[in-house]
């Protein structure tokens, strides 16, 4: 199988994403010009600081030409994972349900967080059992996701939290300790925490691997 | 035609930008200020208000976390002096 990773201007973990996917299939960096996604199978949007966060985090992404393809991919059930700012442009983008704001404490965070999987019915969890909890570090200062009262209901309601921060660890104010979100149909995901970032034990864990491992697992069974 | 949307976080939605400035006040013996909210404010030229407002819906703003006006200007006020209220406001 064979990932595709966006890169936009701004974009800065594009690699660590890349070498993540490398670790479960092939890989290759995809330009948010390019109005070709190429022969992939699945697409992470990874994190930075697409188009400078001008005017809102993820923005200005969403109407990258890159994008539009990606819409079309995710309306097809292509699987799509958003990490940070790529979950930031999910949202923008209306293909994930919510906002992201500024962290409560309006500092920018750089931590290993316990991260428990809610949902493992996902393309990207779907190696994970529900209520596993991964070690995974966040690094954002846009990253309290929120959603009026109607909306977070309608999330909770549909089972679309993916993602929570384990109990006293949400280090943001997210509603909820939301960490991470789903679409309805499960094959677009999105989460501030980034695990890519958490492949090898070098780096302390290796519980991100079972995100792309999940999305591995599908389009082989597919 | 030239106009000020101005935009804010909306009622409700913790603003922690707004409380840090809240929080200096004490510092400078400000006591009389409280409810500081910061938003953003973009200035542009335009000739189809419908068009603008449809830009503001789809880009400027998030409407699901942030409220915004549309304040019409005179070209000679753009720069520096009091906006006009806009004819169409509610």
């Amino acid at each position: 199988m064979r990932f595709g990773v966006l890169r936009f201007p701004g974009s800065c973990d594009e690699v660590d994403a890349l070498l993540a996917c490398e670790r479960v299939g092939d890989a290759a960096i995809v330009w948010h010009g390019d109005e070709d996604l190429g022969d992939v199978d699945a697409i992470v949007i990874p994190g930075g600081f697409s188009y400078g966060d001008y005017l809102r985090v993820g923005a200005i992404a969403r109407f990258a030409p890159a994008m539009e393809r990606v819409l079309e991919f995710a309306a097809g059930g292509g699987p799509v994972l958003g990490i940070c700012n790529g979950f930031q442009v999910l949202c923008e983008a209306g293909l994930l349900p919510g906002a992201l704001l500024p962290n409560d404490g309006l500092r920018f965070l750089c931590r290993q967080v316990d991260v428990e999987v809610v949902d493992a019915g996902t393309a990207w969890t779907c190696a994970c059992t529900a209520g596993d909890v991964l070690s995974i570090p966040v690094k954002h200062t846009t990253g309290r996701w929120f959603a009026p009262p109607e909306l977070l209901e309608r999330v909770e309601g549909s089972g679309q939290v993916t993602f929570r921060y384990a109990a006293g660890a949400n280090p943001n104010g997210s509603l909820n300790d939301v960490a991470g979100v789903r679409n309805e149909g499960g094959n677009v995901v999105g989460l501030m925490p980034h695990p890519e970032h958490a492949v090898d034990p070098l780096t302390g864990s290796t519980d991100g691997l079972r995100l792309f491992e999940s999305a591995a697992r599908l389009l082989a069974a597919a | 035609m030239i106009a000020r949307v101005l935009i804010k976080p909306k009622d409700g939605i913790l603003d922690p930008q707004g409380k840090a400035v809240e929080r200096a006040l004490p510092t400078l013996g400000v006591g009389s200020v409280s409810d500081v909210r910061v938003g953003r404010m973009v200035e542009l030229h335009y000739e189809d208000r419908a068009e603008l407002e449809s830009l503001c819906e789809r880009l400027l703003v998030n409407p699901l976390i942030e409220d915004y006006e549309i304040e019409e200007m005179t070209p000679t006020e753009s720069s520096a002096s009091r906006p006009v209220p806009s004819d169409e406001a509610s």
